[in-house]
């Protein structure tokens, strides 16, 4: 919503007061994009460059959701919101979906009024340490000094990992992710610690990436994924199979370079995602071709896994438990059918 | 110093030669060496400056790198690392406004400068109508401008204002909005009714109470959730209005002042005259309080100013934003960025601050020879 | 006032159709804020209950899970979230009070440092307040405290004084007094040396002014405030042990700890007001008559005399009270503490603990209230302070 028709609208909707809600798509479709609520930068997630030209893994997923409903992965506006005020902006429908790297857990599904609709990224809790510490294993962190940043599950798990392994620790909490990294960078504390898919990113974002490694261990599950407001079930329905699409396609062996001669794919399955056969589109309240549009436009997941965080960018990330079922991770969609 | 007498004829008034009070000696021997304790401080004093001053200036300007496009072009050097601020200078100035429309921002620029010259040089003619216009043709032709959606202009969303254009519109629309709301609350604060008064009383004094980023916090994570759905306020105009609240009630306790050191014969002679309340209050009491904390009122904008740099901690990219996320951007983290874009931002911020500063002195001056009889 | 005016010199009907005016004015201005604010809470009952959002204070009872990086009361990872907020609570009544102390010390020393008749002191003193005042506090803070840290060496390679000092990028580590049964007669011991000084200086200021001469007490002072606690200290046997810092693996452990961020926060703080305290004692100064410092002169006090005898007692009163409102702002300001991940009442309690419980309405109005309720307090004892003087001024 621009601020010409906040402002017009704003004595409309004062007298009217909270009227009831028409469904979501159909306020996104007069809308014209969706809102995407993003992370201020996270390399390989969600990224804006010096242009604000957003790119990343999260920022993909809104574009394909964007494509599914309007044909153009630019019909999005990306809102950078804080770790902080995320839950609260997707309450209060500052944005249809909430794309940030967000941790699935059952408080923040039962309690916090949001519904996840699946996983884009597994990912568990990890330490960053200065190679000049020596420091080999993460239990090797008694007494360390930690660094993170406020508003996300690393602060809880950190004090679970050491707690349990009745070690010593001091935890400093920062705002900002710039705060944070500077923090660790200044040797304020020994280690770092987020997901590790985030400290593939801050490494980078340090004087010198090369004199700090990512621990090998992993203290947590973060299942993490995007997220709609609870209470309207089409939504949720049409931003979850979004992402099915795009790893069933995978799977499938479906990419951006051979969608239009999948067309002629004599294969079901294949012929289901493309919209070839049954009227799965509409029944989303989109067109049949919806996948195909994803594919051809956006790509499969791993395409989208490759170009954002795969061992071709400076963040180097291995597939690991976000390769396929069938390729040895855990990345898997219930099928179109 | 004992000068030579043998040419001096003896007198009765036989003394010390006066101490010589005019030329540079002089002037060095009443200002730094007057005393021992004197001499002391001015010694003491002027090894500090020794010491501090040449290392900042070699490593601001000396040491510095001047040239350059990457983070490389820093990484070896002990100084500050400019290319960061030329390169980023876009930014810096714009945030990440569509490049295609920085005129539009230009053109607020521009006609905001030049009106305030207007203001301030005290021979140009019809003062009133250009601030009469500053304060209401202008906000609205800047609004049409940068937010876009009007006459063709393409629309920019909010979330790509940043940098100085953020800083300028968060104070402005905080001064703008916070005087005429702030002239309400203290009149409020005078009222006879005891509702209007205890009112405008806990209203200022819980805004006045709390910190600015707790009312921030309140704006950008509690506000959402008041508001119905299918009401949703921007982003940025939710820490506006957070903003000019909270500075209307700082703004009321000012204006409050010039309203209670105005003579108690200026409401009798308004009475007199047979002026209701809203009459003497407009013509009579307001001109003259608000004439008298004007430099008060300069002051409270500095502090204004100055605290639009919290907007940064609920995640806008203003003029402080941009600079700390540029400094942990993978382009140019280094280990002198950050160091460079603070000196950057901190010398922006103080030209402004100090000019307002001295606006407000000269006022003072001014009001002060005013009041001269 | 106006108004009383206004309504005096009207006849009776108009009179009373103003006074009726104004009730109906205000009812309307009541029932405005009512139908507001029924509006708002009507909107927030139904957006958390539509989205199953929990609400309500149960979650101080809460386990917290978290830990902090200072704490001055017990707190561990099982504790509760309400207990968190008070270790907040305690970390901001800490840095504000220090800063409090150092900000008035910088402030005064520079306050009269303008008025000084040294110009190199002067100027720089003016320039000290020029730069501060005009810079935001924000950016002076991210610049003491990553400054604070670069300057500073790494656990490994720490600054040390002796055995028991050492100072790097953790923190100042300084030796610590542990306190062991019988230690509480040590500290009476100490409080009533202090309180028996007082009565001496009293008796001496009594004695000169009834009889023209100051009896000599300065050493029984000393022997009072020094003597007698070690007396006691000597007679329960020492019931202090001391804690030396050490350092063990990553860092130093046992003695005190000062965190960065705690003295990071102190010197920006510090600094940053005590250019607004200098301006205020600056201009406390010169709104004493200048005839009062001459007519000291004339009595033969010297300088040092007259400005604590006759100057600074008539300053001030026009300093405390701009004064205490600078400590309030100073109080608030320290809310800054989130950007440096100094855990104060904000950053622990509507930082960490709103993102984890997600109850943004109960914690932030929580935290309003507590600031609130400091500055009533603050508010409150200036009022009384300005109450008690407000007789000795010939206004």
């Amino acid at each position: 919503m621009n601020l010409r028709t906040l402002v017009l609208g704003l004595a409309a909707v004062l007298m009217l007061g909270g009227t009831a809600t028409a469904g979501t798509l159909d306020a996104v479709k007069k809308q014209g994009f969706i809102r995407c609520g993003v992370s201020d930068g996270q390399p390989g997630f969600s990224n804006p460059d010096a242009k604000g030209n957003w790119t990343g893994i999260d920022v993909d997923y809104c574009r394909a959701v964007a494509t599914a409903i309007f044909n153009d992965p630019n019909k999005v506006r990306f809102v950078p919101v804080s770790f902080a005020e995320r839950f609260t902006a997707l309450q209060a429908n500052q944005f249809e979906i909430l794309s940030h790297n967000t941790t699935w857990t059952m408080d923040r599904d039962v309690a916090q009024g949001l519904e996840f609709i699946g996983v884009d990224f597994y990912d568990g809790q990890g330490f960053m340490v200065r190679k000049t510490l020596g420091v080999k294993s993460a239990l090797q962190l008694d007494g360390a000094t930690l660094c993170t940043q406020t508003g996300t599950t690393s602060e809880l798990n950190a004090a679970d990992f050491f707690r349990a392994h009745k070690l010593k620790y001091k935890i400093l909490v920062y705002q900002k992710a710039s705060e944070y990294i500077a923090a660790y960078d200044a040797g304020r504390c020994d280690a770092a610690t987020t997901d590790r898919s985030g400290l593939a990113g801050d490494r980078l974002k340090l004087k010198d990436p090369n004199g700090s490694i990512i621990l090998p261990d992993t203290i947590s599950k973060e299942p993490l994924g995007p997220a709609v407001r609870q209470g309207d079930q089409q939504w949720g329905d049409l931003c979850r199979w979004v992402l099915f699409a795009m790893v069933n396609a995978e799977e499938l062996g479906v990419s951006s370079k051979n969608v239009d001669a999948q067309l002629g794919s004599t294969s079901p399955e294949i012929r289901r995602l493309l919209g070839k056969e049954g009227a799965f589109g509409t029944k989303l309240g989109l067109t049949d071709d919806w996948a195909y549009r994803i594919i051809k436009k956006v790509g499969n997941y791993g395409e989208i896994f490759d170009r954002s965080v795969g061992m071709k960018t400076p963040l180097k990330m291995q597939r690991g438990l976000n390769a396929l079922w069938n390729k040895g991770g855990i990345m898997y969609a219930p099928p179109i059918r | 110093m004992t000068p030579p007498v043998t040419a001096a004829p003896p007198t009765a008034f036989h003394r010390k030669r006066p101490v010589k009070k005019i030329g540079v000696l002089g002037w060095l021997h009443a200002n730094l060496f007057s005393s021992l304790f004197n001499t002391v401080l001015t010694l003491l004093v002027l090894g500090l400056l020794v010491w501090a001053v040449p290392p900042i200036l070699d490593w601001a300007f000396i040491d510095a790198v001047w040239h350059g496009t990457t983070r490389e072009a820093c990484e070896t050097v002990g100084g500050a690392c400019w290319p960061f601020i030329f390169q980023r200078f876009g930014q810096i100035v714009y945030g990440f406004y569509d490049e295609a429309a920085r005129w539009r921002v230009d053109v607020v620029y521009v006609f905001g400068a030049v009106g305030l010259a207007w203001l301030m040089i005290p021979s140009l003619p019809r003062k009133g109508w250009v601030g009469a216009a500053l304060l209401t043709l202008y906000p609205l032709v800047s609004f049409v401008l940068l937010s876009g959606g009007w006459f063709g202009l393409p629309v920019v969303s909010t979330e790509k204002w940043g940098g100085l254009l953020l800083t300028l519109v968060v104070a402005a629309v905080g001064i703008v909005a916070s005087l005429p709301l702030g002239v309400l609350l203290a009149l409020g604060r005078r009222s006879t009714l005891p509702v209007v008064r205890i009112l405008s009383v806990v209203f200022i004094e819980v805004w006045r109470g709390v910190p600015m980023i707790t009312v921030l916090f309140m704006a950008s994570s509690m506000l959402p959730l008041f508001l119905p759905d299918g009401l949703e306020l921007d982003k940025l105009v939710r820490a506006l209005i957070a903003v000019a609240l909270f500075n209307a009630a700082y703004m009321a306790e000012v204006i409050r002042g010039g309203l209670q050191a105005l003579p108690r014969g200026q409401y009798e002679g308004a009475a007199a005259l047979g002026f209701g309340y809203w009459q003497s209050t407009a013509l009579i009491v307001l001109p003259q309080a608000l004439r008298t904390v004007l430099p008060d009122i300069v002051n409270n904008m500095i502090s204004m100013f100055k605290d639009t740099s919290l907007v940064s901690i609920i995640g806008f990219f203003d003029l402080l934003g941009v600079i700390q996320a540029g400094a942990t951007d993978v382009d140019w983290t280094g280990p002198n960025t950050a160091l460079t874009g603070y000196l950057f931002a901190g010398a922006l911020y103080w030209v402004f601050c100090f000019s307002m500063s001295r606006y407000s002195a000269s006022l003072e001056r001014q009001l002060s020879q005013g009041d001269r009889r | 006032m106006a108004i009383t005016v206004l309504q005096m010199s009207k006849h009776r009907a108009a009179w009373r159709d103003t006074h009726w005016r104004s009730i109906i004015l205000q009812a309307l201005v009541l029932l405005a804020l009512a139908v507001l604010a029924a509006w708002m809470i009507g909107n927030v009952t139904t957006a958390l209950s539509h989205r199953h959002v929990a609400s309500g204070f149960a979650f101080l009872d809460h386990t917290a899970g978290f830990g902090i990086a200072q704490t001055l009361i017990d707190y561990t990872e099982e504790s509760s979230y309400g207990r968190a907020m008070w270790v907040g609570l305690a970390n901001t009544v800490l840095v504000s009070v220090i800063s409090i102390v150092l900000s008035t010390v910088i402030g005064f020393i520079v306050g009269i440092g303008r008025l000084s008749s040294n110009w190199l002191v002067a100027k720089l003193c003016t320039a000290y307040v020029e730069l501060l005042r005009n810079m935001p506090l924000l950016l002076q803070l991210l610049f003491w405290y990553f400054g604070v840290l670069a300057a500073l060496p790494g656990p490994r390679e720490s600054l040390t004084l002796g055995s028991g000092i050492a100072l790097n990028n953790r923190g100042l580590f300084i030796p610590l007094l542990v306190q062991q049964s019988g230690s509480w007669l040590v500290w009476l011991g100490i409080f009533a040396g202090i309180a028996i000084a007082w009565g001496l200086y009293r008796w001496a200021g009594k004695r000169q002014h009834d009889t023209g001469h100051r009896p000599t007490v300065w050493w029984a002072m000393l022997l009072a405030i020094f003597a007698l606690p070690a007396a006691v200290l000597y007679a329960t046997g020492v019931p202090f042990t001391v804690s030396w810092p050490e350092l063990t693996g990553f860092n130093y452990s046992g003695g005190l700890q000062v965190i960065p961020e705690l003295a990071g926060l102190t010197l920006a703080l510090s600094i940053y007001t005590a250019a607004y305290i200098a301006e205020i004692v600056r201009a406390g100064l010169l709104s004493v008559a200048r005839g009062q410092h001459e007519a000291a002169q004339a009595l033969g006090l010297r300088h040092t005399h007259s400005l604590r005898l006759v100057l600074v007692p008539q300053a001030l009163r026009v300093i405390i009270p701009p004064l205490a409102s600078e400590y309030l702002s100073l109080t608030k300001n320290s809310s800054l503490a989130i950007v440096i991940g100094y855990p104060d009442l904000v950053s622990v309690f509507a930082g960490t603990v709103l993102n984890q419980t997600g109850q943004a309405i109960e914690i932030l109005s929580m935290v309003m209230a507590i600031y609130l309720t400091l500055s009533l307090i603050v508010s409150l004892l200036m009022n009384l302070y300005n109450r008690a003087h407000a007789g000795q001024d010939a206004r």
